[in-house]
């Protein structure tokens, strides 16, 4: 298991294999990349700010992937996510995660996901023509964590 | 017992306070006594910390609801719900 928060860009082709390699067992490798739009809330945005809480982001992250690996069949999986100043393009969150077959690895992806949007301490501040302002947490992402519980089909 | 007390994103910015220690008096104190304290103080902490409002309590770095009992060095955070991805 990987878990970066950085300043600092990063290279999914190099974290991608960097991860397959170590295992030649794996014979899926799902991924999903976050990035920065330059429009939200009918608003442009030239600028956001990513806050997090130091001592509990990388537990969270832990405790999050330990979660999906105990529900699906994965090898390995790897997160990164980006803290300070960002701009529309720039990418802002990484996840990978590598199985012998698609389907746990799509479903594991989307999982992290979907828990890190709704468990993991970040918070983002846009800066826009009408100011500066913290973006406010989407019920849409709350149901998306919460249909995990109850989806039969794990 | 001394608590402290840590605020992220808006809610710092709302205080005007990243970090705050306050004293509990009593034993068998739970998260919900903590919240109780805090609007004691009155003024935009009443407002803030309603129940409507929503925000998030960790405790010892992991998000808890405010039946969790707290001791003596425990680390609580108050903060908003989370937006990263």
């Amino acid at each position: 298991m990987t878990i970066r928060v950085q300043t600092e860009d990063f290279d999914v082709s190099h974290e991608m294999l960097a991860l397959r390699q170590k295992n030649p067992k794996v014979g899926a490798v799902a991924s999903f990349v976050g990035v920065v739009r330059d429009l939200n809330d009918g608003d442009d945005v030239s600028v956001l700010t990513l806050e997090h809480y130091p001592e509990m982001t990388e537990r969270s992250l832990r405790a999050i992937v330990e979660k999906a690996k105990s529900r699906w069949n994965i090898y390995d999986a790897l997160v990164i996510h980006r803290v300070g100043t960002l701009r529309p393009l720039d990418q802002i969150v990484l996840v990978i995660v590598t199985s012998a077959h698609r389907g746990e690895s799509f479903k594991a992806c989307e999982f992290l996901m979907d828990y890190l949007k709704t468990q993991a301490p970040f918070w983002k501040k846009e800066k826009t023509p009408v100011g500066d302002r913290w973006v406010e947490a989407r019920d849409s992402d709350a149901l998306a964590a919460q249909r995990w519980n109850s989806d039969s089909d794990s | 017992m001394e608590i402290k007390i840590l605020f992220f994103a808006k809610l710092r910015e709302t205080f005007n306070a990243s970090e705050i220690e306050i004293t509990l008096t009593g034993s068998n104190k739970k998260v919900s006594d903590l919240i109780e304290a805090l609007r004691q103080k009155g003024g935009i902490w009443a407002t803030e910390l309603q129940n409507n409002k929503s925000f998030r309590v960790a405790v010892n770095q992991e998000m808890v609801t405010d039946d969790v009992q707290l001791s003596e060095s425990d680390e609580v955070a108050f903060f908003p719900p989370v937006t990263g991805g």
